[in-house]
C-alpha cells in the first residue's frame, strides 16, 4: 500500500515552480526547432482555411507555413485529455477561501469544487442563453483583442517579454487593465 | 518526424496547461483578484527562465537542431494597437477564463461549451481582419 501512496503525487496539481519552468521549456523546445511560441496565430490560420482570404487581405497568406502550429494545438487537445483522464483524480481547483467567498456571492456555487464553473460550462449549457452569450462575447473579445494587439498570453506575456519587447509589456498591461475592469467592475453587473 | 516533434511539444503544453490549472476559469478570476500567488508564480518563473534562455541563445548564437539561426520577431513599435488590443483581450480573457492555448486543452478535457469560446474567438479574429484598416494601430 505504501507504494501506491507514494505514487499519488502524480495526481496532484502542479505548483507554480514546476508549471512556470515547464512553460519556459516548451518555449525553448519550439525555439530549438526554429519556431516561435504564440497560440493565437492559429485563430488567424483557421480563418484563412475557412476562406477568409476572399474577404480581407489580412487572411491572404500561405497557411501551410503555419501547419506546425495547428499540430501544436492538436497536441494541446491531446495533452488536456491525458492530463485530466490519466494524471488527475480530483478535478477541484483549490482556489483561496477568499476567492471562493467572492464567487459564492456572485452566484458561483461551484467555486472550489470543480475545474471550471458549472454555471458557465455545464453540459446542458445550450438551455442557458446567458451562459452562451457570456462564452460567445468572451471568445469574440479574446480573438479580436489577440489579433489587434498582435499576440496573446503566450506570444506577448511569455515570448515577447522574454525577448524584452516593450510593445509586449504595453500589451500585457492592457491585458491586466481589461481583466481588472471585467472582474472588479463588470462582473457585479453581469452576475 | 517534424510533425511528431510538434505534436509532442503540443502534448507537453496541454498537460502543463491542465496540471498547472492555468486552464481553469477559477485561477484566472483569482489572479485578477490578486488573491493568490499561483498564476503570478507561473508567469513570473516562466518569464525569468525565458529571458535567460533568449539572452543565452542570442549571445552564444545557439542554432536550432536543424542548424538554422534562431530568429526572434521584434514587435512593431507603434503603441495604440497594443494598449487597445490588450484591453479588449483582457476583457475577454477574464470573462471566458481561457486564452488561446488553454481553450484547446479544455476541448481535450471534454468540456463541450468551450467550443462556443473557440468558435467566437475565430469569429473575433475574422472581425479584426475585416475592420483592420479602420482601427488605430
Amino acid at each position: 500500500m505504501q507504494n501506491i501512496n507514494q505514487m499519488n503525487w502524480i495526481y496532484e496539481p502542479w505548483p507554480w515552480y514546476i508549471s512556470g519552468p515547464m512553460i519556459a521549456l516548451i518555449m525553448f523546445l519550439l525555439l530549438m526547432v526554429g519556431k516561435n511560441f504564440g497560440m493565437s496565430a492559429n485563430l488567424r490560420t483557421m480563418c484563412t482555411i475557412c476562406g477568409a482570404g476572399n474577404k480581407a487581405d489580412f487572411f491572404k497568406f500561405d497557411w501551410k507555413a503555419q501547419k506546425w502550429n495547428l499540430i501544436v494545438i492538436l497536441g494541446a487537445i491531446i495533452g488536456g485529455f491525458i492530463g485530466s483522464h490519466f494524471l488527475t483524480k480530483d478535478m477541484a481547483v483549490a482556489i483561496t477561501p477568499n476567492t471562493i467567498n467572492d464567487l459564492n456571492e456572485l452566484g458561483f456555487n461551484s467555486a472550489g469544487k470543480f475545474y471550471l464553473p458549472n454555471e458557465l460550462f455545464e453540459t446542458d449549457f445550450l438551455l442557458n442563453l446567458k451562459s452562451i452569450l457570456i462564452l460567445a462575447i468572451g471568445g469574440l473579445f479574446v480573438g479580436f483583442g489577440a489579433r489587434y494587439s498582435g499576440g496573446c498570453t503566450s506570444g506577448h506575456a511569455i515570448s515577447g517579454l522574454s525577448n524584452l519587447q516593450l510593445p509586449s509589456l504595453v500589451a500585457v498591461i492592457g491585458f491586466f487593465i481589461g481583466g481588472l475592469v471585467m472582474i472588479h467592475f463588470l462582473f457585479p453587473l453581469i452576475f | 518526424m517534424r510533425t511528431l516533434i510538434y505534436l509532442f511539444i503540443g502534448i507537453l503544453f496541454g498537460i502543463t496547461m491542465f496540471k498547472s490549472e492555468a486552464a481553469s476559469w477559477f485561477r484566472i478570476y483569482e489572479m485578477f483578484k490578486f488573491e493568490s500567488f499561483h498564476m503570478y508564480g507561473i508567469i513570473g518563473s516562466a518569464l525569468v527562465i525565458g529571458m535567460i534562455m533568449v539572452q543565452a541563445i542570442k549571445r552564444f548564437k545557439i542554432k536550432s537542431i536543424y542548424g538554422e539561426t534562431i530568429h526572434f520577431q521584434p514587435k512593431v513599435k507603434r503603441y495604440s494597437r497594443y494598449i487597445f488590443g490588450g484591453i479588449i483581450f483582457g476583457l475577454g480573457w477574464a470573462l471566458a477564463g481561457a486564452c488561446p492555448g488553454p481553450m484547446f486543452t479544455l476541448v481535450g478535457v471534454g468540456y463541450i461549451p468551450i467550443l462556443v469560446v473557440i468558435l467566437f474567438s475565430v469569429l473575433g479574429t475574422f472581425l479584426y481582419g475585416i475592420l483592420r484598416n479602420k482601427l488605430p494601430h
